[in-house]
């Protein structure tokens, strides 16, 4: 019992540790602004990490968020331009989204190719390629002020983009842990061939796994957009790693049937709160990097740790 | 080779595992090990390998007393274990399984292909001169894969040889071919020892028995000194009158309306032109030898591959079943073969498992799950299965063969099919279980459900059946009534005589 609070809890640990140093190292940063700041700056890799969980969850991957979350800003940003209402722009953006998550879906339910790796390292190409040819390799500037309210803004004092993934957060808390669609998935994730035999659509499930992932990438995209003020084919490079470090740091297991949205949530959080701290300490992004790269090594040697002693 | 274990003990913190067991094991014979899932006989025999430490206790090799640092040192002395789920690598060739991580070597340091090539295949010729020591191990029947792992026990000069359910996976041919080699082996002065669940395989070839129960040694001694009820009342501690419930007299199931009926169903590969039907509350049993199509036929039925040809109709209704998930959603439940790779997630709960194929049963219209009718659910079949488990929040991955086994079947029942599909729903699994299985099944009957039974083992299909269809190369080739059917009639159909 206690090790499975550890387990739920130590990524969080790891937050509370992290912001408690930071905030005796720096005196700008345990404030108010500056932590919304770090929420908001971590919302577009909180949403992509969201939808790439789902995938790890069923013991697969999602390559193609950063290049979903590109080309949806080209999308959407070209539909403001074209003069269309922010809300037709809107849906058409997240539309696309969905539509790539759900070819990922298809290659891999439908055309069987082999591995998810595969797939969406195809649709990752072509959708940076299409963000590219839209944009003619350009941003593209200037969007109304109605739309960039949704990257831009704040409520009061909380910033939009963190309302935004909270509320949905808590409706993938919902999704995973209070519906049958979302105990499938684990169920999948944890063993697909039994998934199958006890009668699960397994394919059917596997298909909205990877249209969520890809909507959740057309809901970063206009955070994103907003809040660049632009639509920018080359946004999102090697973001679906973040993505997927933030899963991994938040306890989720990269072989399926393991791991939760807060979980997910507090990794992106780590991932962001030691890029402002460091930016505050005047570490260069360089060192950034490398940081980054040892803790999501370190998160899950823990791990390994854990289950060695829980023998 | 002759080999003691001297009053081995060993524990694991308070759970005294094997207790004081003592056992010889002669050179030029075949021993035996027989006991309960948990009895102890893993651990004996990992402790004559190396593999485990004994707490307490010695092992001595040809009188004289040997420790072993790491399993090499046993393997060394000439003591090899095939272990029930094959350690061979599938890609690569019987050769370099044979000689993995003991390559010859040239003066050249580098591999003597033709020196290992012509051991190999002086070895595989005395097993079996049909194994092509240059073909990829997947490409040979698991009979064949068990015959390369004691092949390379041998190539390991390998005197004394530990086999751990050899024939659980095998039809009873490839079993009595096993044998044959077996013997061979055993007339060379090689010792064997030879655990199973599968007690009529112990007085077919066995010379000697040991048999424990929860950890403790009960009886040590020559095989005719015993017969099977005495046996079985030595493993399970208590008299085991009955193996098998028995059938009603008075309930006459032909009267019965048909519950499933199957009519000229084909793969084109497996199967062909089979027809047949299951009344409601008839156990109607599926024999034939292991390749017959049995396990092909049913999953097709039940949804989980093509079946390109025939018609399924379930109480009179035709039925279009192109997925498990319509099969179960129409009332059909399958208890695969293969309880780790196709039914269970090892890796979650009890009462996760316990759910899986219960689908929209305990949920609202909009797929929102209902958890106290699945707990409930979870507590009522984990009772009446008679669950062993430190809770329903124990993972599956650490349940006894036989406990696993009663969740697969746990989790079917919960789809509240009418119709239930059972392969092979006691391999690896203990003989008290065995009876409790038994009896749920002859329970469910009476309660109603179609029930089809796979099964090798022809007590098994025998015992419990109302009727039974043999299968040879994938076609019918008999009905029999079981209350005149008898194991020979069964096997000429099975062979195809």
């Amino acid at each position: 019992m206690l090790m499975k609070w550890l387990k739920q809890l130590g990524p969080l640990l790891a937050l509370i540790v992290m912001i408690a140093l930071l905030s005796a190292a720096s005196p700008y940063f345990f404030t108010v602004e500056n932590l919304f700041n770090i929420f908001r700056q971590s919302s577009v890799n909180a949403l992509l990490a969201l939808g790439q969980l789902l995938v790890i969850i069923t013991a697969g991957i999602d390559l193609s968020v950063g290049s979903i979350l590109a080309l949806c800003t080209v999308v959407a940003a070209k539909c403001l331009k074209a003069g269309l209402p922010v809300a037709t722009s809107l849906v058409i953006a997240l539309g696309t989204g969905a539509f790539v998550g759900w070819v990922n879906g298809i290659l891999l339910t439908k055309l069987k190719l082999p591995h998810p790796f595969i797939s969406t390292l195809g649709t990752m190409n072509v959708a940076r390629g299409l963000a590219l040819i839209i944009s003619g390799g350009f941003p593209i500037s200037d969007l109304p002020e109605s739309f960039r309210v949704w990257g831009a803004e704040s409520l009061g004092f909380v910033p939009v983009p963190v309302l935004v993934v909270v509320l949905i957060y808590l409706g993938f808390h919902f999704f995973l842990s209070q519906t049958v669609a979302g105990r499938d998935i684990y169920a999948i994730g944890g063993n697909k061939q039994a998934a199958f035999y006890s009668g699960i659509p397994v394919n059917k499930r596997l298909v909205l796994v990877y249209l969520l992932s890809g909507l959740l990438a057309g809901v970063a995209a206009i955070i994103l957009a907003g809040r660049m003020n632009s639509g920018f084919p080359l946004a999102g490079t090697g973001a679906e790693l973040d993505a997927i470090a933030a899963v991994i740091i938040g306890g989720a297991s990269f072989f399926g049937g393991v791991g939760n949205v807060w979980g997910t949530l507090v990794g992106a959080l780590i991932m962001g709160v030691l890029r402002n701290g460091l930016n505050l300490l005047d570490v260069s992004t360089y060192w950034q990097t490398v940081v980054i790269g040892a803790i999501i090594v370190w998160a899950v040697w823990i791990d390994v740790l854990r289950q060695r002693f829980a023998k | 080779m002759e080999v003691d274990l001297l009053n081995i003990t060993k524990s694991y913190a308070r759970n005294t595992v094997v207790n004081d067991v003592s056992m010889k094991i002669e050179s030029g014979t075949i021993h035996g090990l027989v006991g309960e899932n948990g009895a102890g006989k893993s651990t004996l025999m990992k402790i004559l390998i190396g593999v485990e430490y004994a707490d307490n206790g010695s092992v001595l090799v040809e009188g004289k007393t040997r420790i072993w640092k790491s399993p090499l040192d046993a393997r060394n002395a000439g003591i090899a274990m095939v272990f029930q789920e094959l350690s061979l690598v599938p890609a690569l060739t019987v050769v370099e399984n044979m000689f993995l991580g003991q390559l010859f070597r040239k003066a050249s340091r580098t591999v003597d292909w033709p020196a290992m090539q012509a051991k190999a295949q002086s070895i595989l010729s005395e097993l079996d001169p049909e194994i092509d020591c240059g073909k990829r191990v997947d490409e040979l029947q698991l009979a064949q894969q068990q015959l390369v792992e004691i092949a390379r026990a041998l190539a390991q000069q390998a005197r004394l040889i530990i086999l751990d359910e050899p024939t659980s996976a095998l039809s009873e041919n490839e079993a009595r071919k096993l044998f044959d080699h077996l013997r061979n082996l055993r007339d060379k002065g090689v010792a064997i020892v030879f655990i199973t669940h599968r007690l009529q395989d112990v007085f077919q070839i066995c010379q000697h028995v040991t048999i424990l129960r929860d950890g403790a040694l009960i009886r040590s001694c020559p095989i005719a000194e015993l017969d099977m009820d005495a046996m079985i009342a030595d493993m399970v501690g208590r008299e085991m009158n009955e193996q098998f419930p028995k059938r009603e007299t008075d309930s006459d199931i032909s009267q019965n309306p048909v519950a499933l009926e199957v009519r000229g169903a084909g793969d084109g590969v497996h199967f062909r032109e089979v027809s047949f039907s299951v009344r409601k509350g008839e156990i109607l049993g599926f024999a034939g030898l292991a390749g017959s199509g049995r396990t092909e036929l049913l999953e097709a039925i039940f949804g989980a591959a093509d079946l390109p040809r025939g018609e399924i109709t379930l109480f009179g209704k035709a039925l279009r079943l192109d997925s498990p998930t319509r099969a179960v959603r129409a009332g059909l439940g399958l208890i695969a073969d293969d309880r780790k790779t196709k039914s269970l997630v090892l890796d979650k709960e009890v009462d996760f498992n316990l759910n899986m194929s219960s689908q929209h049963k305990y949920a609202t219209r909009w797929g929102r799950r209902i958890k106290e009718q699945e707990k409930h659910a979870a507590h009522r079949l984990s009772e009446s299965l008679h669950l062993k488990t430190t809770g329903l929040d124990q993972f599956v991955l650490n349940l006894s063969g036989g406990n696993q086994q009663k969740v697969a079947i746990g989790k079917t029942l919960n789809s509240d099919a009418s119709v239930l599909i059972f392969d092979e729903p006691t391999r690896g699994v203990d003989v008290g279980a065995k009876r409790e299985i038994y009896f749920l099944l002859r329970r469910l009957a009476q309660q109603g459900t179609a029930i089809i039974l796979i099964s090798s083992e022809l007590e098994e299909i025998l015992g419990l059946s109302d009727r039974i269809v043999v299968l040879h190369d994938g076609r019918i080739a008999g009905e029999l009534d079981a209350a005149d059917a008898t194991q020979e009639e069964i096997v000429r159909l099975a062979v195809g005589a």
